[in-house]
């Protein structure tokens, strides 16, 4: 086909992986980028003026979670924030040489999964992973038997990255809270780590209703630039630093503030809270990807993030699938085994229990503020061509 | 990752592709960890020689662009062959030809070679 002559799409349906920055929140962040470059922690004027900027952002993120200013701490993203909470209170437990145990589930993020692999590998702590049904919820029941009397942490993700499956977060509070009062008021803490990066967008966040102790954030999954987060640390739940330097941020996370980046988070967080509900746009998708046949939606559309679809096509393998549409300017992502650097399938797909032939053709759509209604006729017509060509060269 | 401009050319438009009806040869071959599926069909004739050629070449791949990119251009590099001389073409001659395939799927190129082999085994099997 003569490339000039192709119409090229500009879709974007991988909100998941990264948004744009909302223009609202580049503007916002554009004057500390340029004349107001103080150094929050500087004493002077330009220091006190970025100082104002970062606490009044700090005010915003706290808001959206319903804590308190001083419990929200900015790190470089939500791998950081991930590190942090999870190494942090590890360290502080661990300290008088007690031996812990520490819980989370077969479908974290790797920011969550590889911290404990690597304490685990350590000899630093005892772990124990959750399994999920196959729509990706965790097995709660498991969660329970699991928690042993040396149980500091648990880390359960609000809203899961891949299929979008929400979890059952009030009901592992409960569970943590018996524990916890079963265990006095002097007993040893067990703490409620919340990674909220793809929640944030679409579920009610207050840290109180989700029984959280500590909560992570991502800017650039919410229209926020990146290279900015924040963890959530509920005020008493002790944490070791894992970064040395500086007094900032508490001494928790020191190093000098990312002060555009905080601005920038608290412009996103705040258009956030102002967004008005789910669109339409995942159920006409669903309702056009029915008509395709051979197809399985990955994990349960009642129970799932509104932005985000996983679906498999048999006989179609993912890789190929994204970069055919990658061809016609539109942008997917995919948990097939041809696209991981270890040919594995994803971890994800795996703990559902779903059968190798179809997570060797499953792509995810995640959809965001800048999708429109016009995108989706396109796309379709892009990815019927698609899985028809694959499905014609397959044997 | 990064595909070279050749191979996504071969992924979008690949040769020989498809199937040979009453094929002289077939080799299917699969990889267990990936999950990628490739069939060769081969027609075979003579050469002046009166040595064994592969005539005519087809293949299908249920993959990634890598496993589509190397089968399309291994058939291309085996046609008008001998069998011998098509058994030589190894993965860095498919990779070479490809202008570089990125290292975790060389294993592509592989599977490519070992459905070729397939297809001139039972080819042959069929002949003896």
């Amino acid at each position: 086909m003569n490339n000039e002559l192709r119409i090229m799409q500009n879709i974007y349906y991988d909100n998941s992986a990264t948004t744009k920055v909302d223009p609202k929140v580049l503007k916002a962040m554009l004057p500390y980028l340029e004349n107001e470059f103080g150094n929050s922690g500087s004493v002077h004027s330009f220091g006190q003026r970025a100082l104002a900027a970062v606490d009044e952002a700090r005010d915003k993120v706290a808001n959206f979670f319903g804590s308190e200013a001083q419990e929200i701490i900015f790190t470089s993203g939500a791998t950081e924030s991930n590190n942090l909470a999870i190494r942090g209170v590890v360290d502080n437990a661990i300290k008088g040489g007690q031996k812990v145990h520490i819980i989370t589930s077969k479908i974290e993020h790797p920011a969550v999964l590889e911290v404990f692999k690597y304490l685990e590998k350590n000899n630093l702590v005892e772990t124990d992973y959750v399994e999920v049904d196959e729509n990706g919820v965790i097995k709660l029941d498991q969660l329970e038997k699991k928690i042993k009397e040396n149980t500091v942490l648990v880390s359960i993700m609000y809203a899961n990255n891949e299929v979008g499956s929400v979890q059952p977060i009030e009901s592992v509070k409960k569970i943590l809270k018996q524990v916890q009062n079963d265990r006095g008021e002097k007993g040893l803490p067990l703490y409620f780590h919340v990674d909220a990066v793809q929640a944030v967008n679409h579920l009610d966040c207050n840290v109180d209703m989700l029984g959280a102790d500590l909560l992570s954030l991502s800017g650039h999954k919410i229209y926020g630039p990146k290279g900015i987060g924040a963890l959530y640390v509920r005020k008493g739940v002790k944490l070791a630093p894992i970064v040395f330097g500086g007094h900032q941020e508490y001494n928790i996370r020191t190093g000098t503030l990312n002060v555009p980046g905080i601005v920038g988070l608290g412009v996103a967080i705040e258009l956030v809270a102002k967004e008005k509900g789910p669109s339409k746009l995942k159920e006409k998708l669903v309702a056009e990807l029915k008509n395709i046949s051979d197809i399985k939606f990955n994990g349960d559309l009642e129970n799932q993030l509104p932005n985000i679809i996983n679906i498999s096509f048999l006989n179609a393998e993912g890789e190929s699938i994204l970069m055919m549409l990658d061809m016609e300017g539109i942008a997917i992502s995919t948990g097939s085994a041809c696209s991981s650097g270890s040919l594995e399938p994803s971890h994800v797909l795996t703990a559902m229990g779903i059968k190798p032939q179809w997570s060797h053709g499953c792509i995810r759509i995640s959809l965001g503020r800048f999708n429109s209604e016009a995108e989706v006729e396109p796309f379709i017509t892009a990815l019927k061509t698609t899985i028809e060509k694959l499905r014609k060269m397959a044997p | 990752m990064k595909y070279t401009k050749k191979l996504l050319e071969h992924f979008q438009s690949p040769h020989n592709q498809g199937k040979i009806k009453n094929a002289d040869g077939v080799g299917e071959v699969g990889n267990i960890k990936c999950g990628d599926i490739m069939k060769l069909y081969l027609k075979v004739g003579k050469n002046k020689k009166g040595d064994d050629i592969i005539k005519d070449i087809k293949f299908e791949t249920l993959g990634c662009a890598a496993a589509i990119g190397a089968t399309s251009m291994l058939t291309d590099l085996a046609k008008g062959k001998t069998f011998d001389e098509a058994l030589n073409i190894s993965k860095d001659d498919i990779v070479k030809a490809l202008g570089g395939v990125p290292p975790i799927k060389h294993h592509c190129s592989v599977l490519a070679q070992d459905a070729l082999k397939k297809a001139i085994a039972s080819y042959k099997t069929r002949n003896s």
